[in-house]
């Protein structure tokens, strides 16, 4: 990464400031109590975070471009994972699951889980 | 050690960087899988279940904050290391990876304390599925920074001597990758209530 970080150095201190700022909008962000907004400040600046980590850190955009596409792949395989595996989690009931002992186990859980709170 | 000395993996590049780079994002490529695996079923599980949320709002989102803040704070110190090892000044990267290293001490502290607090109201890892996940994903997330520490212990006192300068990038890739993994798990068991 020397030969491009000599070109471009980068302000590694401004970094860090731009880190902690995107984080105290991160825990700030929810407070307000809007489903959306929450979402947003929460996961959307966990992605921004990851992003500038990885560039601006690890250098991942100044290292081979096969390097970039490695790890693509890798979230790609994990999201596959996701989109393959979740309808049967999330789902207990449609045409092609049905799942009635599934959904009695799931409300005695939830039901437990609640109570537990109150501990 | 000269040249000559050096072990293979250091210096082939066939690849068009030291394999020992190469080594190490496939590391990380490979981590990405671990725990995108299991971050993904606890999303999944997540949104299947409201009652988790009722869990969820007993972790404490100032303590989740803090060690946030801490592991930015280090990964600051580790590419400071990384940009001393790159100038050549191996004793300013040791102390640069040391401060790490202290970074990584002070966010295992805060999450012992942090656990025995929990554990103490009854949220043990057998309490529920959500307490599993909690457990599960953080105590791997900690064992990763435990072995980021030691590593970067070793590093360091070889590059206090000027010697093997170019491992302080390679543990600032992996460290930097920690960071990012306790970035998602942040807001995935302390900020989603």
């Amino acid at each position: 990464m020397s030969d491009h970080a000599a070109h471009h150095p980068i302000n590694y201190v401004r970094i860090w400031f731009i880190l902690v700022a995107l984080l105290i909008v991160s825990v700030a962000g929810p407070m307000l109590g809007h489903p959306v907004v929450t979402l947003i400040t929460a996961f959307g600046i966990a992605c921004v975070k990851a992003v500038m980590v990885a560039r601006n850190f690890m250098h991942i955009n100044l290292e081979q471009r096969y390097v970039s596409y490695v790890i693509i792949t890798v979230l790609v395989f994990v999201f596959l994972f996701f989109a393959g595996v979740a309808p049967d989690v999330m789902k207990a009931e449609g045409s092609g699951w049905v799942k009635p002992a599934w959904q009695a186990a799931a409300s005695a859980a939830n039901a437990s889980e609640g109570g537990a709170a109150h501990h | 050690m000269s040249s000559a000395a050096r072990p293979i993996a250091t210096t082939r590049s066939a690849a068009g960087m030291p394999t020992g780079k190469l080594a190490v994002w496939w590391v990380v490529a490979s981590e990405i899988v671990i725990f995108g695996g299991l971050l993904a079923s606890y999303i999944m599980h997540r949104l299947a279940h409201d009652a988790w949320s009722v869990q969820a709002a007993h972790t404490n989102t100032w303590i989740g904050a803090f060690n946030t803040m801490v592991l930015l704070t280090s990964s600051l110190s580790a590419v400071l290391a990384h940009q001393a090892a790159e100038r050549g000044d191996g004793p300013k990267a040791a102390r640069l990876l040391n401060a790490t290293i202290i970074g990584a001490l002070t966010f295992l502290v805060v999450k012992a304390f942090e656990w025995t607090e929990e554990i103490s109201h009854g949220f043990t890892i057998t309490s529920s599925t959500f307490w599993s996940f909690y457990y599960t994903a953080a105590g791997l997330h900690a064992s990763h920074v435990i072995a980021g520490a030691i590593l970067m212990a070793w590093v360091a006192k070889d590059a206090k001597r000027n010697l093997e300068l170019h491992r302080v990038e390679l543990i600032g890739i992996y460290w930097h990758f920690v960071d990012i993994v306790w970035i998602f798990l942040f807001p995935l068991l302390y900020i989603a209530k």
